[in-house]
């Protein structure tokens, strides 16, 4: 091995740093899936010292083919609806029994927006020790992409198909950060793909935490979202960009801080990328409303959390991005 | 009318059959392997000024559809063995309120998550008994895509006449098996409808039934006053405990599935006027005994099959006739043994009975009912 610091190989020496992963390569996600992505990164971060529990999923379905499992963390798959309420039971026996540790629960939008919800409210209002994760690809995958309460306004699904009569959903996304808040928890953030540090960061926040916490990252997934694989990141990182993904953190309910936009683009650079925002592209009058709509509810965004950056900003969307990409910010 | 030919999986026949029966209100939760009947409502039911809401669970589903069909509207959902446990109560309350409803549960391999991609006949029982209490259950259960189209038209037949749910009953085999079938609606008059309630208001109690112990429906808006619970009533509606009372609700809402049987009931026959062997089967495995009863003929044994296409209540006295040349009988299904306990309950004495169950995730193979009937008969 060189000692000389003129043949120092940066990549080299990464990749002989000790770094714990919670979960293996080689599982059976889609090309380009987010939620495998993002699950990586939490476990990572997480380290070893926690529990998963994991609702029915793709996550659940693609990390455990038989007789093979993705996961080095102890692992449980529940059920749908019962995530959050299994991680409490856990969490809850461990701590009486002396020996308390941090409990993961893993869940999509379906399972956290929908059928889940009661019993992710009853957690964080009970104050376990539970760290929550709702990986957010928008719509019901594993079961093949119907909308859920999580698919934006006028994204298409096999529920909420666009035709003649309707562009697509006709509901809002629901503003689950908002009532998530509502229940005055410690921390709660949103965060995705396009920003594995953001990631990372939000989650060692979390895990330093005693009580219960709250994230939701947004994941792009390729078969849903009708985009190529070889753009998540892309499509995640135009979703901050537009202001249609605000990532912020919230403590006790307030927002502490931002991830500040730097460039704001139209939301049209967002929804051209995705196949499911087609048919709101044309001239049509239909289309032109509702992205109309949809730009007022990324300015709508940008002006509630003041994401759009100041001059110099060192933490804003774009020096993040370059972070991610092994530059440095000077 | 002419027929429409058309190459369709079951749980879209599902979908087309429920609205040819009238049915405009959809509420419903993704679950396989019966997520295309939604999804098909979703993009069909619009077309005939329906409505597809998207619940937020499965039970939430299942009490929308309650709410509306007290609404006034024909109303279904559609789940699997999962959500079809979540629904329990909600199904239960439909009963006990007598809310006309029709829901479908496309069996999946269990328990719990089990094989949500593999078939199964395993929720024959909780069709049966899923939601506590004595109760009484009506289950259809088809066995090819034409007669999901035609058993989904008659299932609301059925919970509209009679105010109560239906359950339709199937396997993942059938719901995405594609056949060709001839989607051709009935006419209006055929399909049997609601009764509403009329005559003087002041007059109207909203569960006292006539000889059919059917009570009539107070349409919403009407003006008819109708107190709704899932507590035991009276035919005021309002809840009692009075032991008079609660026996009288109880021995009519029993005896309400019994008084119609005839119109409730319904069974195929293949061969069965001579059969010493006697195949009973549902479903997908009924398709499979049926290939089996042409190859155990042609082999020379007696072989029929029984098939009740009300599962139930069980068409007892449809079972006792074919039965009645039969020395033994044989009891296909995809599950640990439970069609079979109310065969042996009702099979004559002197008659032996014998199950073949399967609950690893494949369908019955002819081949199987035969070996097994060849080694009964030898």
């Amino acid at each position: 091995m060189s000692t000389s610091p003129e043949t120092i190989d940066l990549r080299a020496l990464r990749r002989r740093q000790p770094r714990f992963s919670g979960m293996d390569p080689g599982h059976r996600a889609c090309q380009g899936c987010g939620q495998s992505l993002a699950a990586h990164i939490v476990t990572e971060a997480a380290g070893p010292d926690v529990i998963v529990a994991n609702a029915t999923g793709c996550l659940e379905v693609f990390s455990t083919p038989w007789p093979q499992t993705a996961w080095r963390i102890p692992w449980i798959h529940s059920l749908f609806e019962n995530t959050a309420a299994l991680a409490a039971g856990i969490e809850t026996a461990l701590k009486q029994q002396g020996r308390p540790t941090k409990v993961l629960a893993f869940a999509g939008d379906g399972g956290t927006f929908d059928i889940g919800f009661q019993t992710l409210s009853g957690m964080i209002e009970r104050g376990h020790n539970v760290l929550y994760v709702c990986f957010d690809n928008e719509a019901y995958m594993n079961t093949g992409v119907q909308r859920s309460s999580s698919t934006p306004h006028a994204a298409a699904t096999t529920t909420s198909p666009a035709g003649r009569v309707r562009p697509g959903k006709r509901h809002l996304k629901k503003d689950l950060l908002a009532i998530i808040a509502a229940h005055h928890l410690p921390y709660a953030a949103t965060a995705t793909v396009a920003y594995p540090g953001d990631i990372k960061a939000k989650v060692r926040r979390a895990m330093a935490i005693e009580g219960p916490s709250f994230l939701m990252i947004h994941a792009p997934c390729p078969l849903g979202w009708m985009h190529g694989p070889e753009l998540t990141i892309k499509v995640a990182r135009a979703g901050v960009e537009t202001g249609l993904t605000p990532i912020i953190e919230l403590e006790r309910g307030e927002v502490v801080s931002v991830l500040p936009i730097r460039e704001k683009k139209p939301v049209t650079e967002y929804l051209r990328l995705q196949g499911r925002f087609r048919h709101l592209l044309g001239d049509d009058p239909v289309a032109v409303e509702e992205r109309t709509h949809l730009q007022a509810l990324a300015d709508h965004n940008i002006e509630t959390y003041g994401l759009l950056a100041r001059e110099g900003d060192l933490r804003d969307s774009l020096s993040a991005a370059l972070v991610r990409r092994g530059g440095a910010i000077r | 009318m002419t027929a429409h030919l058309r190459n369709l999986q079951g749980n879209a026949a599902c979908a087309l059959g429920a609205i040819a029966a009238g049915c405009r209100f959809y509420a419903g939760y993704p679950i396989t392997p019966s997520s295309e009947i939604a999804e098909w409502m979703a993009a069909e039911l619009p077309r005939v000024g329906g409505i597809f809401v998207q619940m937020e669970d499965e039970i939430a589903s299942m009490a929308a559809v309650i709410g509306a069909s007290l609404g006034g509207m024909k109303a279904m959902t559609a789940t699997s063995g999962p959500g079809f446990s979540l629904k329990q109560e909600n199904l239960g309350y439909a009963v006990m309120a007598e809310v006309p409803c029709v829901i479908v549960d496309v069996m999946r391999g269990g328990p719990s998550t089990g094989m949500p991609t593999r078939p199964s006949q395993a929720d024959v029982m909780q069709a049966r008994w899923g939601t506590h209490g004595d109760h009484p259950s009506l289950v259809l259960a088809p066995h090819s895509v034409a007669e999901i189209y035609s058993e989904t038209i008659r299932a609301f037949g059925l919970a509209e006449r009679l105010r109560t749910p239906v359950v339709l009953l199937y396997d993942e085999t059938l719901g995405h098996l594609i056949e060709t079938i001839a989607t051709e609606p009935p006419p209006p008059e055929a399909l049997l409808e609601r009764k509403w309630a009329e005559g003087p208001r002041r007059e109207y109690r909203p569960y006292a039934a006539g000889e059919d112990l059917v009570p009539a429906m107070a349409r919403p808006g009407d003006g008819h006053r109708a107190h709704t619970t899932g507590l035991t009533h009276d035919e005021t509606g309002f809840p009692t405990q009075d032991p008079e009372r609660v026996a009288r609700l109880l021995d009519r809402l029993l005896g309400k599935l019994e008084h119609h049987r005839a119109l409730i009931e319904k069974v195929d026959r293949v061969e069965t006027e001579d059969a010493e062997l006697l195949i009973v089967a549902i479903g997908i495995a009924a398709r499979a005994a049926k290939a089996a009863v042409g190859a155990l003929r042609r082999q020379g044994v007696k072989a029929g099959l029984f098939r009740p296409v009300t599962l139930w209540p069980f068409p007892e006295e449809g079972f006792r006739s074919a039965v009645a040349t039969a020395k033994t009988v044989l009891v296909p299904e995809m599950n640990a043994g439970q069609l079979v306990l109310e065969i042996e309950r009702l099979a004559p004495a002197g008659v032996t009975v014998h199950r073949l169950g399967r609950y690893d995730g494949e369908p019955i193979a002819p081949e199987e009912i035969v070996a097994a009937a060849r080694e009964l008969v030898r």
